[in-house]
């Protein structure tokens, strides 16, 4: 008897010792719940629609560029769709419709993508797939998804000023896009869109990790364009003067390691920070954010009314830290007066591995990344509401409205 | 960077729209000879001069607010379509409060209604009046720093760390200090608890002592009664005395931990002392081989010479599938005859072919009757003659374990600078009375300047003196290396130089 109670006071002293040990990481929560590990197959099905090559493949083949660029995740996403499990042959029994077109992918000479194709190509694929096959007309493309990736998402354009007077293309209206781009209260971005992450090469990052007993010496690191001399000599437009103020208020601060040049060792040097800075630059999402959150380094994010990438199944302000853009003159104020214990639990968070396997398009697909979070965003928006089906006849969308240059055939 | 090669090629496609575009620039690139032209020049000029004054551009401000039918797209809000619905209004002001100096400080329009906050367009870019550090937030961003690295420490370092035992033979001569204050301060800054074994040739001393002292950690003085002699050899072999002595003291006193040879010329890295914690009975790390020579030219053309003009390395070599395969010894060929036999000689001091810095092994190793010690182990009371390496102390020398990923990461180096044996110093680096004679040298940097001033000076503070000649104590040390003379020259009415140099 006395022997039974010693093993069980044994294990229970022992079993509490365990529990004490610091864990690693932390589960993460969003307000969506703990869906960062959520299976989507079985809980969707998507029919992928057959687009003649021209509007994927043909791209493609003129200019392989786009696959490594941070756009890249339109292409990838088709791919993943073409043999992933929850792919439908069969589009009667289809919960959400695909439209392969590569529209992010018409490069300059050095490798930026000229948008000014793209709303005549998706017009041309959308009138396409709405005279063959019956799907598009039942609701006017309300159960229909789009990867849009570019800067300012489903508007097709890279100034911020003509993005939003041109709006979201017309006849997307009714749609539900998939785009990089979110900011709240924004024209480009709709509401029940889903905000993904840009495209950041997954091999190329896995092969630059240090030792992770490798101590993080650096405070605040950054690395990029401060003044964007080309377009915005004086400062003030680009990023809305918020890289400007950083450069101007901190340059001075050894706790800061900010400069523009580009170090072979960038990936390494942001494993060795502790805080990263992620501030807007012409549109409010960088890779930035990515390559933070994969490389462990809190995210400092200066962009007002940024919506991040899954922000409903990520809780980014447990992870990242948000500072206004009006304050950014007061950025060393506010990091130094994180308390330690704060800092610490934001690196368990980012430590967890479903953290950062939702930040990545890998190749082949893996359990919890980046394609998964998209299809678990629109599982959670089934089942389809009746209202979005159409009665025979009815028309709500204006396939005439948007400017006259988009109404010409590609 | 990705986002500059994007925005960088803008240029060419970017409109220049956002520009200031009012009818000022268009109607002075029309006709100029039209009156209303003159008018608009003379008060371009006008405007260029108020904008002087002022100290920023205010035309923008006046024609927005004159010509405000938002032709211009400063200022543009961002339109939403009629489908959206309305927000409440709330318009973003750039200029707050906050003391802003030298900016673009353009009020934003408060009556047009937005629904976003956020405002396209040109913003301020503040700068606060002083931006600089604030040393309290130097603190304790450190502090985060330093926290930060304790908790990766505890979650990715060495579990349950082992106290290290650091064993130094010294003795005192004149870079008794600068050797061994390296150590101790690499010492002091390891992380984990630390036993330090001095171990004295010649007896205890109070040079030594006081500056071990000043270490703070846990110190065993122990004095060896033999005086350290001149020749390398024999240092080496009395060296190799004192550690096995110094063993025989862990053995005693049963200190646990993991036993490491800090030789006091040499430099640890701190990883060394993380590595040193995966061992498990005995290990080996590689040893980078600093040798000096005096002559660089002839050392420069031996490097030609030589098919591999790197750093000798000593340690252990492994093979493809990461064993022990083999060991890394110093190459004597190449110094045949031209070494260094006595520690006056100004020419290359060679290292053992395994030296003792290089292995570390656990203390249990050289208790008395352990549980589970290993045979390979010799008996330290049994070895009686001179134990050239640490090698010899075991009776296998494939159980050695190698450690720093096997061999490859160098991890301390080792280095034998000594002045000459009649090289004196002030006792305890004090120079105790302040020195009262200085002899102005014949030779003046400054020719103008006046050359003979026996002038009696007394310094005040000893030490930041140049170190000037003085009947009482010459210092005429000459090291091996040469490359450090400082030439430290007062610009007072005495010159008075190293005596030294011109030696």
């Amino acid at each position: 008897m006395g022997k039974w109670l010693q093993a069980f006071l044994f294990i229970a002293f022992a079993s509490s010792i365990a529990a004490e040990r610091n864990p690693r990481t932390e589960r993460i929560s969003g307000s969506a719940g703990d869906v960062l590990e959520d299976d989507p197959v079985g809980r969707l099905k998507v029919y992928v629609y057959e687009l003649p090559s021209k509007y994927n493949k043909k791209i493609l083949q003129k200019d392989p560029r786009c696959l490594s660029h941070m756009f890249a995740a339109e292409i990838y996403m088709h791919r993943f769709l073409l043999s992933s499990p929850v792919r439908t042959l069969n589009p009667e029994e289809a919960d959400w419709f695909y439209t392969p077109i590569y529209a992010t992918c018409d490069l300059t000479p050095t490798g930026l993508p000229l948008p000014f194709k793209s709303p005549r190509m998706v017009r041309s694929a959308i009138q396409l797939i709405s005279s063959s096959w019956p799907y598009w007309n039942r609701t006017e493309g309300a159960d229909h998804f789009f990867v849009v990736p570019h800067d300012f998402g489903p508007c097709f354009h890279y100034q911020e000023e003509k993005a939003i007077k041109r709006g979201i293309l017309p006849i997307l209206q009714r749609a539900t896009l998939v785009q990089t781009f979110g900011q709240r209260n924004h024209v480009c971005l709709k509401d029940g869109s889903i905000t993904i992450p840009p495209y950041a090469p997954p091999q190329k990052m896995q092969a630059r990790k240090i030792p992770l007993n490798t101590p993080r010496s650096i405070f605040v690191y950054f690395r990029g364009l401060f003044y964007d001399v080309n377009n915005d000599p004086e400062g003030g437009y680009y990023a809305r003067g918020a890289r400007a103020a950083v450069w101007e208020n901190f340059k001075n601060n050894p706790l800061f390691d900010i400069s523009t040049e580009h170090p072979t060792t960038y990936y390494e040097d942001m494993q060795r920070a502790v805080f990263c800075l992620c501030p807007l630059g012409w549109a409010p999402w960088s890779p930035r954010l990515v390559e933070a959150v994969v490389f462990g380094c809190i995210p400092v994010i200066i962009a007002d009314d940024i919506v991040l990438p899954f922000a409903d199944a990520i809780p980014w302000e447990e992870i990242g830290v948000f500072v206004a853009e009006e304050d950014v003159h007061k950025l060393d104020t506010i990091l130094t007066s994180i308390p330690p214990k704060v800092i610490l639990r934001k690196q368990r968070l980012l430590a967890n591995p479903s953290m950062k396997r939702a930040m990545l398009f890998p190749q082949p697909a893996l359990p919890g990344d980046a394609f998964h979070q998209i299809l678990n965003g629109l599982a959670r928006k089934l089942p389809h509401q009746k209202s979005i089906y159409l009665k025979p006849g009815e028309k709500i969308l204006n396939w005439t409205a948007g400017p006259v240059g988009d109404l010409k055939p590609w | 960077m990705k986002l500059s090669a994007l925005h960088q090629s803008y240029l060419s496609r970017r409109s220049n729209s956002f520009r200031s575009s009012g009818p000022l620039d268009s109607a002075s690139d029309a006709g100029y000879k039209s009156s209303a032209a003159v008018f608009w020049l003379i008060l371009h000029g006008l405007c260029c001069l108020i904008s002087l004054v002022l100290g920023f551009r205010f035309s923008r401000l006046v024609f927005f607010l004159l010509f405000s039918t938002s032709s211009s797209n400063l200022y543009t809000p961002p339109l939403r379509s009629a489908a959206e619905l309305a927000k409440t209004l709330d318009v973003h002001s750039v200029q707050s409060t906050n003391p802003v100096a030298n900016t673009l400080q353009l009020p934003l329009p408060n009556k047009t209604a937005t629904n976003s906050r956020v405002i396209v367009g040109r913003h301020g870019i503040r700068i606060r009046p002083w931006p600089h550090p604030d040393p309290v937030e130097v603190m304790k961003a450190h502090q985060i720093l330093e926290r930060v690295q304790k908790e990766q420490r505890l979650q990715f370092g060495v579990k349950d760390p082992r106290t290290v035992i650091a064993v130094t033979p010294t003795y005192v001569r004149t870079f008794q200090a600068l050797h061994l204050t390296g150590v101790m301060h690499s010492l002091m800054v390891v992380p984990y608890d630390l036993i330090w074994i001095v171990m004295e040739a010649g007896g205890v001393s109070q040079e030594t002592a006081s500056l071990i002292a000043k270490s703070g950690l846990k110190t065993i003085h122990v004095g060896f009664n033999q005086r350290m002699p001149n020749s390398w050899d024999e240092r080496h072999r009395l060296e190799s005395k004192m550690r096995l002595h110094a063993l025989r003291i862990v053995r005693e006193k049963k200190l646990d931990g993991i036993v490491m040879f800090a030789d006091d010329s040499n430099m640890h890295s701190l990883e060394l002392f993380d590595e040193i914690q995966n061992v498990k009975w005995f290990g080996a790390v590689s040893v980078g081989i600093l040798t000096t020579s005096t002559n660089s030219a002839e050392s420069l053309d031996r490097k030609e010479d030589e098919e591999n003009p790197r750093m000798p390395i000593q340690g252990p070599a492994c093979n493809a599938s990461n064993m022990l395969a083999g060991w890394h010894t110093f190459n004597i060929l190449p110094f045949a005859g031209k070494h260094a036999v006595n520690i006056d000689d100004r020419l290359t001091v060679l290292p053992r072919k395994l030296e003792w810095s290089g292995f570390v092994l656990n203390s249990r190793l050289l208790w008395k009757g352990g549980e589970d010690k290993p045979e390979w182990i010799k008996d330290i009371d049994m070895l009686d003659g001179d134990v050239e390496s640490p090698l010899g102390l075991v009776t296998d020398p494939s159980v050695v374990e190698p450690l720093g990923s096997c061999g490859r990461q160098v991890l301390l180096w080792w280095l034998r600078v000594e002045a000459r044996t009649d090289s004196k110093f002030p006792p305890r680096w004090v120079i105790d009375p302040p020195l009262d004679i200085t002899i102005p040298s014949k030779r003046t940097p400054w020719p103008d300047a006046p050359p003979e001033l026996p002038a009696k000076e007394k310094p005040e503070m000893g030490i930041q003196d140049p170190i000037v000649k003085h009947a009482t104590k010459t210092r005429t040390s000459r090291s091996k290396h040469r490359s450090k003379r400082k030439h430290e020259t007062r610009t007072d009415t005495q010159a008075s130089t190293r005596h030294a140099e011109q030696n």
